[in-house]
């Protein structure tokens, strides 16, 4: 470090290049960044209709906000995101099997979204759910992840 | 203006009168553009083209004979410039047409292969020469390899290729998406959900990838920005760079036998015609081939993308099907981010390993290097698939295992094992047969290429409904 005066300024020119590119790169990846209006328009509160239009044991797609409500046989309502959460693929439901089976991968996951197949590395994420006045509200605007199933997930009438 | 370059003027200006022709506007025009002759009658003639065109200075004047045999390159760089070329131009045709939003690309699409004239065939050359661009920059890394092309002074020159083959798939990647079909939004979908499982910052670049949390008009936008701007902009540029480092390394590798000593002064010819009227030839011809390729397979168009409903089986591009196999063998921590960052890696290093000996331009290194070489390949075609079908069948770490977490059961156990199983290859093969490290490192680069060629065929071919293994002739 014991430089002349000339490799001194030439290496602060040196560093301003540096400190230009970093600005630009830094600019660069704002303009990247996702746009709030993208995410919002992600989803919002969806009305799913009063409980009892949902038998205990069912599955029903609502293809729209991206979700099935599941009531369970004990009464309980859980929202699950249909995206599979190995990558991302749509899971169907299969009535007969009684199981969501990706098509992508083949995991598999029951009526409570926990997974009976990997590659699937945990349960299907969560929409919260509201029951307001016997009808039942989904919010999609953020899906919530989780391991596994616990019952502290589920949302009685 | 000194006297020799007074003089230089002279000559190349003189030219035309001196064959008798009469010296009008237009001729004046013409030679202020050419400065050199445009028929050559003579050796200094060759020259003075292939110095004065600004295209054609980028080749050498001279050149050693033997670099030109064509089973030495296989014309595989200039192939890989004329599919760019041929990609740019039928690129470009189509931006005039394709509209890059969710709700009208796909529709473009169906106009541009039924109303334009020739549309189809254009899409058709962009769709196949990518296709092939993926194949042939390939086969020039492993001509490059093989030939020893990567000791100084083309140390370097082997970084800018690898990352122009990353960016030759950034720009297939990329393309993928923008017909807006079924293959192209899920096989984007599973390819960006893969970014997710970078550690730490695997949720934010995947933001950042898909411009949300979902695919849509975001992402659209941002791929095809980087599809017809920042990516081939790079590629150009790094294409220049490579090209003249080619040069500064005074051409291509000179080839030579196994038992021959590099020769310092090899015999020398001129660029034109020998070099040039070559590589036009090469050229023309895998211009015909693609063309005629285009014209009896059509780009595949599925249906317009939904995302409500996944196909079976969904599968990623073909170049990224290895990736996709190791996804149903591994967790995905160690298949999609891991396992890939340690193989490019291992590629980026190739030039900067500290080797026995140089044997730059022998093909396979020796008789001894060719024999370990076929015995790596061999070996990778019988234990890969052995190892798929264990893996599918019979091994279960996560089960045998109870109570581990599966990034060790099923990530860290597997990919330790297979390494310690490389490590033991290399050694077993280099005492085996006294070889040196140049021999049995190109032995173990042969056995991973060999074992990525089976597992992208497995997904390819053998992956059916579920990604369950299947016959491709049962369907």
């Amino acid at each position: 470090m014991t430089g002349s005066r000339r490799g001194f300024v030439w290496k602060i020119w040196l560093g301003l290049g540096g400190v230009a590119l970093a600005e630009y790169v830094w600019i660069a990846a704002d303009f990247l960044r996702p746009r709030a209006r993208a995410r919002a328009s992600n989803g919002a509160i969806v009305v799913a209709g009063p409980v009892e239009r949902f038998e205990p044991g069912s599955v029903t797609a609502f293809p729209a906000g991206k979700f099935y409500l599941v009531r369970l046989e004990d009464g309980g309502f859980i929202a699950l995101y249909r995206e599979c959460t190995h990558l991302g693929c749509t899971v169907p439901w299969l009535d007969d099997e009684g199981r969501f089976v990706c098509p992508c991968h083949a995991s598999a996951y029951d009526i409570r979204g926990n997974v009976l197949n990997p590659p699937a590395p945990r349960a299907l994420d969560l929409f919260p759910v509201r029951i307001e006045n016997g009808i039942v509200k989904v919010d999609t605007r953020r899906a919530v992840k989780r391991q596994t199933f616990e019952a502290a997930q589920v949302t009685y009438a | 203006m000194s006297e020799k370059r007074e003089r230089g003027k002279q000559t190349a200006e003189a030219e035309p009168a001196e064959s008798g022709e009469r010296q009008g506007v237009l001729s004046g025009v013409w030679h202020s553009i050419f400065r050199g002759p445009l028929v050559p009658r003579s050796d200094r003639d060759r020259k003075l083209i292939v110095v004065q065109n600004f295209l054609l200075h980028f080749r050498p004047v001279r050149l050693p004979e033997r670099s030109l045999r064509y089973t030495h390159t296989w014309g595989l760089g200039g192939m890989s410039l004329v599919l760019v070329l041929l990609l740019v131009a039928t690129g470009v045709l189509m931006m005039f047409v394709y509209q890059p939003s969710p709700e009208e690309a796909y529709g473009s699409i169906l106009a541009m292969r039924d109303e334009v004239l020739f549309g189809k065939l254009v899409r058709n050359v962009h769709h196949w020469s990518a296709n092939f661009l993926v194949i042939v920059a390939l086969l020039h890394l492993l001509r490059v390899y093989f030939t020893g092309a990567f000791h100084t002074p083309r140390q370097f020159n082997w970084i800018i290729g690898v990352t122009l083959l990353l960016c030759i798939l950034a720009s297939n990647f990329t393309g993928y998406l923008l017909p807006w079909d079924q293959l192209s939004y899920w096989a984007i979908t599973i390819s960006t959900s893969m970014i997710g499982y970078v550690p730490l910052a695997g949720e934010w670049l995947q933001g950042v990838v898909r411009g949300g949390t979902d695919i849509g008009s975001a992402t659209l936008i941002t791929f095809y920005t980087l599809h017809t701007t920042v990516v081939p902009v790079t590629i150009v540029v790094l294409m220049a760079f490579h090209f003249w480092r080619v040069r500064k390394a005074r051409g291509v590798i000179v080839p030579r036998g196994p038992d021959e000593e590099p020769e310092e002064y090899p015999e020398r010819v001129l660029a034109l015609p020998n070099l040039l009227l070559r590589e036009l030839a090469v050229a023309l011809a895998l211009v015909a081939f693609v063309l005629v390729f285009s014209v009896v397979f059509n780009a595949p168009l599925g249906n317009e993308a939904n995302p409500g409903m996944s196909p079976n089986p969904a599968k990623a591009p073909w170049y990224f099907m290895g990736i996709q196999e190791l996804l149903l063998h591994f967790h995905p921590f160690f298949a999609v981010v891991l396992i890939p960052l340690l193989i490019a890696g291992a590629l980026l290093a190739i030039p900067y390993l500290r080797y026995d000996s140089d044997a730059s331009g022998v093909l396979l290194l020796s008789h001894r290097g060719r024999r370990m070489a076929a015995i790596a390949a061999v070996t990778a075609v019988v234990v890969t698939p052995v190892l798929i079908v264990l893996d599918e069948f019979w091994f279960d770490a996560g089960a045998w295992l109870p109570g581990m977490p599966s990034v060790v059961s099923n990530g860290l156990l597997p990919t330790v094992v297979l390494a310690a199983a490389l490590a033991g290859f290399y050694v077993a093969l280099k005492r085996r047969y006294a070889a040196s490290n140049n021999e049995a490192i190109q032995a173990s680069f042969v056995l991973l290429l060999t074992a990525l060629a089976v597992l992208t065929a497995t997904g390819v071919w053998l992956r059916g409904p579920g990604m369950a293994l299947v016959w491709p002739w049962i369907s």
